[in-house]
């Protein structure tokens, strides 16, 4: 009878686990006793949800098609990494410096790009995802700094590996605030890089305006964390941003498109044009380097 | 001596676990999956997750209107086939490659921006009393358009 208590116990543990990457969360005060193994096999099926947000190398591969140029002044500078000691402003932080390194990798800006893979590097072994960007990265980096392809997938992989490692601990707290601090800074160098004089028919505008939907997927993401404090204070400064996106009209996502065609065959869907005033841009540019600045100063 | 083994038994359950499980998965993902988006740039994401056969997942993504997209969904060998169906928020279908002889692979070109909605279910096999999981990982490629 104890062996067998022992094997439940191990089929249990091992269930709790397998459910542990659900964003609708089993916990483990839910097994009590007299809970039967049918009733845990109906909790292990509960669906799992996921919410993909942008990577870094996607939104800087959005602003070059949206015709934005390269300003290194807009990056939060390798000498503020110095000033993140806690948990929160080194999570956010990472995010920021990944985006700053994907967009000077996009822009062939070589040697920047150098500069904060070394930053990313420092930050992730801080916050305990020491394998995310190892020595040979860098080397590897540096030897192919003149081919943009690889340069990205070496960032590519970076980003995944520091996303992967934190969901691996489930550290998931601490992933919501890195794609955060990733899709904040983007947020706010499309629209530094916006002509206010010329808002109307603006690539980036409309590239701004389409994050509506990453905003909204990122509110989700931190709402699910908001039990950590620290995620309960950024969802709080994000959702400041999501409320301006409330007052834009964004074509609906549900317009009807036809079925797939064949495999690998390429699906369009009918073009949705949002339009959005000058008022209303420098509400949303005002707001998202408010934010910006709250997570880049943060100690 | 039973009861201490099973105690260990316990422990090395309860740390070693998660990050073996998972730490698997990255491993698929990075090394089998991603082969799949073939020519088109892997966007770092990562999204992947043991699942028992019959189980379903669910992922919501933007595409965004001035890039093309591959999704690649590859499920562990063990396991029968993964079905996924791509639908808009109303849950009106796109796509579902059981269409396509279970394809791992969809290549979209949205012509505006738009949310999709991705339905991921682990098929359940006639053998094994459907007692079978895996890891299945959900994997986007783009090129600029």
């Amino acid at each position: 009878m104890k062996k067998l208590g022992s094997v439940f116990m191990f089929f249990i543990i091992f269930s709790f686990h397998s459910c542990r990457d659900s964003t609708t969360k089993v916990e483990e005060d839910d097994f009590e006793e007299g809970v039967t193994i049918e009733e845990i096999k109906d909790l292990e099926r509960v669906k799992q949800v996921f919410y993909a947000l942008p990577s870094p190398v996607e939104i800087a591969s959005l602003l070059n098609s949206s015709g934005a140029v390269f300003d290194g002044d807009l990056l939060n500078p390798v000498e503020n990494s110095g000033n993140y000691l806690t948990t929160k402003s080194m999570a956010l932080n990472l995010g920021v410096y990944i985006t700053d390194l994907s967009y000077a990798g996009f822009f062939d800006q070589t040697q920047v790009s150098i500069t904060y893979m070394a930053v990313s590097k420092e930050l992730a072994e801080r916050l305990g995802i020491m394998d995310a960007v190892d020595g040979q990265t860098l080397e590897r980096l540096e030897a192919n700094l003149n081919n943009r392809e690889i340069v990205m997938d070496i960032i590519s992989e970076t980003y995944l590996s520091s996303s992967a490692i934190l969901k691996e601990d489930e550290r998931e707290s601490v992933a919501a605030m890195l794609f955060a601090g990733g899709l904040v800074e983007g947020l706010y160098i499309a629209s530094s890089l916006v002509d206010a004089n010329n808002v109307k028919g603006n690539e980036l505008v409309r590239h701004l305006i389409d994050q509506k939907y990453s905003v909204e997927l990122l509110m989700k993401i931190l709402e699910m964390n908001k039990n950590n404090e620290d995620v309960e204070d950024i969802y709080s400064q994000v959702s400041r941003i999501s409320e301006i996106y409330k007052t834009f009209e964004v074509p609906s996502s549900a317009t009807p498109v036809p079925a797939g065609r064949g495999e690998k065959g390429a699906v369009t869907d009918t073009t949705g044009e949002s339009v959005i005033t000058q008022r209303q841009f420098q509400d949303l540019k005002e707001i998202i380097e408010t934010v910006r600045y709250n997570f880049v100063s943060s100690v | 001596m039973k009861s201490i083994i099973a105690v260990l038994l316990f422990f090395a359950a309860f740390v070693f676990l998660p990050g073996s499980v998972s730490g698997q998965c990255k491993i698929f993902a990075k090394r089998v999956c991603k082969a799949e988006l073939g020519s088109y740039m892997h966007d770092g994401n990562y999204h992947a997750a043991v699942l028992n056969e019959g189980e379903e997942a669910e992922l919501y993504k933007t595409f965004f209107a001035n890039h093309n997209y591959r999704l690649a969904i590859c499920g562990d060998d063990n396991l029968a086939g993964v079905q996924f169906t791509v639908m808009d928020t109303d849950r009106n279908e796109i796509y579902t490659n059981r269409d396509n002889d279970y394809s791992t692979t969809w290549d979209y070109s949205p012509e505006s921006t738009r949310q999709l909605l991705i339905s991921v279910k682990v098929l359940s096999s006639e053998s094994n009393n459907g007692q079978n999981s895996g890891c299945v990982a959900i994997m986007f490629g783009f090129k600029e358009k």
